[in-house]
């Protein structure tokens, strides 16, 4: 199936959730309504379109546009060759999104990452917690607020 | 904060610590098993002990100088790191790179990748008893550091390929330490191969152990020999290809059981692949010629002269600058100006020269992609390493995210040593090649 075909499926499918189907250098993008993600896609994954691995999965902190966050999927059609980027904004006053533990099993780890780093909670993950910081870290460090040379030893330095 | 193979714990069973400090994982990883006796009834991996805000110090560096940190990330193969980070750029920035770097990238990716699967088995040999292959292996890396060291200047951190290609032209000795260096590793795959593929002590560790279904492999995100060894066909260099992989004849060994010698056999194979490619991109490159000018005049005098006339011929760079004359320019970096070095000869003798190389490396000039996003993903040696970068037009990115293949591989190995003996971990761990700095970043 080509792709500019699953780009209009989506759209009649979705007629509400997904607001944009644009391609930026190369690659296909659909920007949708943070809620839709979960319907939207399971529904890539099974056939027509076999969106059958995530890649990537990340966020980005746009500081001071509203909403804030934006989450950012990469999905790769391996019997198509394809890969599709899904990004769905989030604001900081709610910063939910479903999680997709229950369609792939490395989404576990990847949304532990991103919650250890901007925040974001991922509602139905079975175990999130911080995965590279320490227990009792505070703030999320790849926030554009955070700063960078801030120290948080877990330890006092001796005087 | 007791964590969550504390709680979930049956009281009857015993909870035992492997790592961080522990010699098989590798120094930056932690393996908490709950054991009956000996066998594994669950675990919990713990990572992040490397974790050096990789993403977040690239945010504060110029697209120029975060190239280096790019060498920190699977240092065992720093040049298909630099290879991912500037083909990123170059799509962002439409660069068109010569053929010639393109060859010597894909021959530099190739050698990194059998170093790389070289490494994983040497440690993965070594710690199920075979101390000789470990021995072995490295001999056969060290011959090709020293093709990768000669060019580049350093056998770790290279930081060789750029926006815009490579650093520097091949060296002239190149084409005979290239020749070694595959005889020497032949021999060694070949020694190895005798003495792995029918050791029965190898076998019985590594045979049906730790196997990971096609279904369960793609659940997770495997890409690279460890996708490969499940029988699952893709590979970057063949699904989308870049560089000039399209016109080199090679091909992807599959595994068809998932287990850990599959992972074995599989990158056994693929270094094969990996010199007959090698081979293949240095007879297609013409030879170099010797490097010095010889009328070349040394910097002191060029720098005197020009202030009077124009100076003829070539300045002598220092021996670091070896291969990055502006002559060799042409064919090692883009005719984009504004993306790539300005050549030193130029730097040392011309105004332009000069401001330009201000330019370059100005604080909020040097590159610039324009505005927007890009995915750009290479094979690496343990899969798909891919760079997702968000630009906001200035000098620096605004988001870099690192796709990094073990990432996804070391996550499912709780699913893969659950039920297993304790010293199942062990070849299961090697199998997967978890490199601290890519996962951890």
């Amino acid at each position: 199936m080509e792709e500019t075909k699953i780009l209009d499926l989506l759209k009649e499918k979705f007629p509400g959730e997904v607001k944009e189907v644009l391609t930026s250098l190369g690659d296909e993008v659909v920007i949708i309504d943070k809620k839709a993600l979960l319907s939207l896609v399971t529904y890539l994954k099974n056939k027509p379109c076999e969106y059958t691995m995530l890649l990537d999965l990340s966020c980005v902190d746009y500081l001071g546009e509203n909403p804030r966050f934006e989450m950012v999927y990469h999905l790769f059609s391996l019997p198509r060759n394809r890969r599709l980027r899904i990004k769905a904004r989030l604001g900081e006053d709610d910063l939910r999104i479903s999680s997709l533990t229950g369609l792939w099993k490395n989404a576990n780890w990847l949304e532990r990452e991103v919650f250890d780093m901007f925040g974001v909670h991922f509602e139905g993950h079975p175990d999130l917690r911080r995965i590279f910081m320490y227990d009792c870290f505070e703030g999320y460090p790849l926030r554009k607020d955070y700063p960078l040379r801030k120290r948080q030893p877990c330890i006092k330095f001796r005087e | 904060m007791p964590t969550r193979i504390e709680k979930e714990a049956r009281p009857e069973t015993m909870l035992l610590n492997m790592g961080p400090s522990h010699p098989a994982m590798h120094g930056t990883i932690r393996i908490m098993l709950e054991l009956d006796g000996e066998r594994v009834l669950n675990s919990e991996v713990e990572v992040g002990y490397l974790h050096r805000g990789f993403e977040k110090t690239c945010e504060n560096r110029t697209y120029f100088n975060l190239l280096i940190y790019t060498d920190r990330l699977n240092y065992v193969s720093p040049l298909i790191n630099n290879l991912g980070y500037a083909m990123a750029i170059e799509k962002m920035l439409g660069v068109e790179v010569p053929e010639r770097a393109q060859y010597i990238r894909v021959i530099m990716s190739e050698l990194s990748r059998i170093s790389d699967h070289l490494t994983c088995l040497a440690a993965m040999a070594m710690e199920s008893g075979a101390f000789t292959v470990f021995l072995y292996k490295m001999k056969a890396r060290e011959f090709l550091w020293d093709v990768i060291e000669q060019t580049t200047g350093a056998r770790m951190t290279t930081s060789y390929i750029r926006v815009g290609g490579v650093r520097a032209d091949l060296h002239p000795e190149f084409e005979t330490a290239l020749k070694k260096a595959v005889v020497e590793t032949r021999k060694v795959l070949k020694d190895v191969h005798g003495l792995l593929d029918k050791n029965k002590i190898f076998i019985n560790r590594t045979r049906d152990i730790a196997v990971m279904s096609p279904e369960d492999a793609v659940a997770f995100g495997w890409t690279g020999p460890c996708l490969r060894s499940t029988g699952v066909y893709y590979d970057v260099r063949k699904a989308h290809p870049y560089l000039t992989y399209n016109s080199l004849d090679f091909e992807v060994p599959l595994g068809e059981r998932g287990d850990n010698f599959d992972r074995y056999m599989v990158r056994m194979k693929e270094m094969e692949q990996s010199l007959r490619i090698v081979e293949q991109g240095a007879g297609r490159i013409r030879r170099t010629p010797a490097g010095v000018l010889a009328q070349a005049v040394d910097p002191a005098t060029a720098i005197r002269t020009s202030r009077r006339q124009k100076i003829k011929g070539g300045v002598k760079l220092s021996p670091t600058l070896e291969g990055a004359e502006k002559d060799k320019y042409k064919d090692i970096l883009s005719a984009d100006k504004g993306y790539v070095v300005p050549p030193k000869d130029d730097v040392y003798t011309t105004m332009e020269g000069l401001i330009n190389h201000f330019k370059f490396f100005m604080k909020g000039v040097g590159i610039r992609p324009p505005k927007g996003e890009v995915y750009f993903s290479v094979e690496g040696g343990n899969g798909e390493l891919g760079y997702y970068i968000v630009s906001d037009g200035t000098d620096r990115p605004y988001r870099l995210h690192l796709r990094a293949p073990c990432f996804h591989i070391v996550a499912a190995l709780e699913q893969l040593i659950k039920g297993r003996y304790v010293a199942d971990v062990i070849p299961t761990f090697g199998s997967m090649n978890m490199i601290g700095g890519e996962l951890d970043r």
